[in-house]
């Protein structure tokens, strides 16, 4: 199953490599990591997205947990939880069809944040399906370029991850 | 007070109270050495490789319970020390290692012996830290001291860049008392909840054993498992890390578990209903395979470590916390739930451990003419009265000190049991030897292990540590030449060393005694000989038969009850003449 596992950690000069390293040292897959300092600067939050079998992130969770560096973790699919990934597409336009990917974009709630002649920039916010499903709208043919930051997640209500 | 970096080092140290500093110096440990020179406290001891340096720290800190520490050079110096610090990694041992580092300038600059030491120990260290500033040092030894010795115990590295232990930058110093770290919490007494259920099962139980491991040494928690186990009644058996811990002379002992454990161990974990495992992993070596592990038992584990908890094998009652306060937690709760001993369930199952008991596994042929290594050891143990440390390398002369040696408190027994690491024990027993100078310190080892950290015998008379190498010589990478007699038909790929060196000429090279032995009869003269040398250090070169293998034993893919024993006693082959 896919887990999402938001996790405060100590910012400090390879307290990433700390947790990358232990995905590879055990044979654990990481599906995607972002990581940015919060506003109390001593501390980093990731977002790590990881599958496997319920035995296997239990382990993973115990594992970061070992790591002296980690603060605080919470496997977020134990919670309700929110997922936004952030994603810029560049497409290359041809003038028949940039209407229709204007409307697509729409339906999805992106938006066009650069324009050219031949190429639209368009960014979008949404679960990581949601991404992907706009990905398979839009004709193979036209992207140039695609660019994601991997989920991050937060829970609902009034519980937080904080010290 | 007004220190420099390198003062600011060696007096953290003292006053962490820090006996022996484990080292050997380099460019980049200069000022170190230079602060050193200049008091007396904290007492240096010169290794001759930077992994006997980590050997001989582990040693100490296996043989007293406190931090062993170490300090090397950047570059070859760090990496050198890389074996031992993993090595104390795998079985939990606590243990400080300072290594020096490239000026803070120069890192990432493919710098004169610059390695990234941060990078390197990474996955075999509890943490590790790089300094970079001078007012961090003490507070960063203070809290490698904290996380290498608390909760479970490992190596910590400290990094420090050559800079940053320069003699003219002086800054105030005092030593921390206490440090608390937000991110770190180890556990202490387990869950109420979880004691309650284990309580129940311990209650009812009708074929129970209880399974002990490193945990129980590492934890100091012998006294009350001794109380725990015989308040219980169970069966007891331990893992390699754990013998000691649990007197092996108490009638309730059945041996040591796993691969080469005993046939009534195995036996009686793979038939009970409960086991009580208490700081112990369920490594492979233990567990044998997994899906045939223990079928018909319900699992409760005490560790302080959540992840030793359902990593191979799935536990119904976890019990996170230290094993001192958990077993008094149980005991409290058996006491309180007036625990009885149901007589008629423990005599039925005794008498079905001792019927396994009955075929003595471990009976070997006393009436050899080459000279048995199992009897060197056992003659060992009666020169000693069972009261030597010992330490060992890897191999078979390692299992056949385990499974022969009764070792009846926990710190005696000290090797390597998760990472395998010969060239181990020579060095060990060095730092045993300088934790216990009036204690008996002997080094059980083989003819190729002896031969990776043997330099360390030059430190051992500079420093007057006087300890008994046994060497049981088979002239084979033993271990690796039983595997490949029985898994691959007798083909002995690079199990068989041509050359050997003359061990006893090897020994007084380096200022010592040596002895060769070949004959059973001079066994027991030669040892009480070498123990009687109190002040000299004696190389005993005992020529065993060569082909003698480990039993019992459990080969890869097989289970508890699928134990390979001894075929029949008295037909295995004499020492060939070489
Ligand atoms: C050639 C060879 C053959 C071997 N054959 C065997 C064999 O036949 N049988 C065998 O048993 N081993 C054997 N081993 C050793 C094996 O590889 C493992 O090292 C060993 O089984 C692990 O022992 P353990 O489970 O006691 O764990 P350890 O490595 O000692 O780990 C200790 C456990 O206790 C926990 N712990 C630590 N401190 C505390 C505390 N204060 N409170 C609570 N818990 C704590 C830790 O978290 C950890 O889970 C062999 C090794 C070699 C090299
Ligand atoms: C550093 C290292 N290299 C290789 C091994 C693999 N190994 C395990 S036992 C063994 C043979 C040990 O031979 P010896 O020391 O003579 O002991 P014996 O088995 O003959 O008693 C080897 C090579 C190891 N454990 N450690
Ligand atoms: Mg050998």
């Amino acid at each position: 199953m896919r887990h999402v596992i938001a996790i405060l950690i100590e910012n400090e000069a390879g307290a990433l490599s700390r947790v990358a390293g232990l995905f590879s040292a055990r044979g654990y897959n990481i599906e995607s990591l972002t990581v940015a300092p919060t506003e109390d600067a001593s501390l980093s939050r990731m977002t790590l997205v990881t599958r496997g079998s319920e035995d296997v992130v239990e382990q993973i969770i115990k594992q970061l947990n070992k790591l002296i560096d980690v603060v605080k973790l919470i496997d977020l699919e134990e919670t309700v939880h929110i997922e936004r990934e952030l994603m810029l597409v560049k497409i290359k336009t041809v003038d028949k069809m940039r209407d229709e990917l204007r409307s697509v974009v729409d339906i999805f709630r992106g938006k066009i944040i650069d324009v050219t002649p031949t190429s639209y920039v368009i960014e979008m916010t949404g679960t990581s399906d949601k991404l992907d499903a706009f990905i398979a709208t839009v004709d193979k043919n036209s992207i140039i370029e695609v660019v994601r930051s991997g989920a991050t997640g937060i829970s609902r209500g009034e519980k937080g991850l904080h010290l | 007070m007004e220190l420099n970096g390198a003062q600011i080092v060696i007096q953290s140290l003292k006053d962490e109270g820090v006996e022996y500093i484990f080292g050997y110096p380099g460019g980049a440990v200069l000022h170190l050495y230079d602060a050193i020179f200049q008091q007396d406290d904290v007492k240096h001891i010169l290794v001759r490789h930077e992994q006997g340096a980590t050997h001989a720290a582990d040693g100490y800190a296996r043989s007293t319970g406190k931090p062993g520490v170490v300090l090397v050079t950047s570059g070859p110096g760090a990496t050198n020390a890389v074996t031992g610090i993993a090595t104390a990694y795998m079985d939990s041992i606590p243990m400080v290692v300072i290594s020096g580092q490239v000026p803070s300038a120069v890192i990432g600059s493919d710098a004169f012996q610059e390695v990234d030491m941060v990078g390197i120990t990474r996955p075999c260290v509890k943490h590790n830290f790089l300094v970079k500033d001078v007012t961090k040092i003490a507070e960063t030894i203070k809290k490698a001291f904290y996380v290498a010795t608390s909760g479970r115990p490992g190596p910590v590295v400290i990094d420090i860049p050559k800079d940053i232990t320069a003699p003219d930058v002086k800054v105030s110093y005092s030593y921390p008392k206490k440090v608390e770290m937000r991110s770190y919490h180890p556990a202490t007494t387990g869950n109420k909840g979880q004691i309650k259920k284990a309580i129940e099962l311990l209650l009812t139980a009708q074929r129970p054993v209880i399974y002990s491991g490193g945990g129980v040494v590492l934890g100091e928690g012998s006294q009350e498992l001794i109380e725990l186990a015989h308040l219980l009644g169970f069966p007891v058996t331990q893992t390699l890390m754990g013998l000691g811990a649990f007197p092996s002379t108490d009638k309730q002992f059945i041996g040591m578990l796993g691969m080469h454990g005993t046939y009534e161990a195995n036996m009686t974990m793979h038939e009970s209903d409960l086991i009580l495992a208490i700081g112990a992993r369920f490594d492979d070596r233990v567990t044998g395979k997994l899906d045939l592990f223990c079928p018909y038992a319900k699992i409760i584990h005490v560790d302080i470590d959540p992840a030793s908890i359902s990593k191979t094998v799935k536990v119904g009652v976890p019990i996170v916390g230290e094993v001192k306060l958990v077993i008094r937690q149980l005991i409290d709760g058996l006491k309180e739930a007036k625990y009885k001993i149901d007589k008629k369930a423990a005599e039925s199952w005794w008498q079905q451990v001792n019927q396994w008991r009955s075929i003595q596994c471990l009976e070997f042929d006393r009436n050899s003419r080459a000279i048995k290594p199992q009897f060197v050891i056992e003659q060992m143990y009666e020169v000693t009265h069972g009261d030597a440390f010992v330490t060992s390398d890897v191999g078979q002369h390692q299992m056949w000190a385990a499974q022969y040696y009764p070792f009846d408190k926990p710190r005696r027994w000290i090797n390597s049991g998760g990472l395998g690491t010969m060239g181990f024990g020579l060095p060990a027993a060095i730092g045993v030897k300088l934790a216990h100078p009036d204690a008996d310190v002997a080094c059980v080892t083989g003819d190729a292990s002896i031969q990776m950290c043997i330099q360390e015998l030059s430190t051992a008379l500079q420093y007057k540590t006087p300890i008994k190498i046994i060497n049981l010589n088979n002239n084979y990478l033993g271990m690796v030449r039983q595997w490949q007699e029985f898994s691959y038909e007798s083909r002995y790929s690079h199990s068989y060393m041509e050359t050997i060196p003359d061990f006893v000429k090897l020994a007084e090279a380096y200022g010592h005694v040596g002895i060769r032995i070949d004959k059973p009869e001079d066994v027991r003269p030669a040892l009480e000989k070498a123990f009687a040398m109190k002040d000299r250090t004696v190389f005993l070169d005992i020529l065993t038969d060569r082909t003698e293998n480990v039993y019992p034993m459990i080969e890869t893919g097989k289970s508890h009850h699928d134990m390979k024993l001894r075929v029949a006693i008295g037909t295995t082959t004499d020492r060939e003449l070489s």
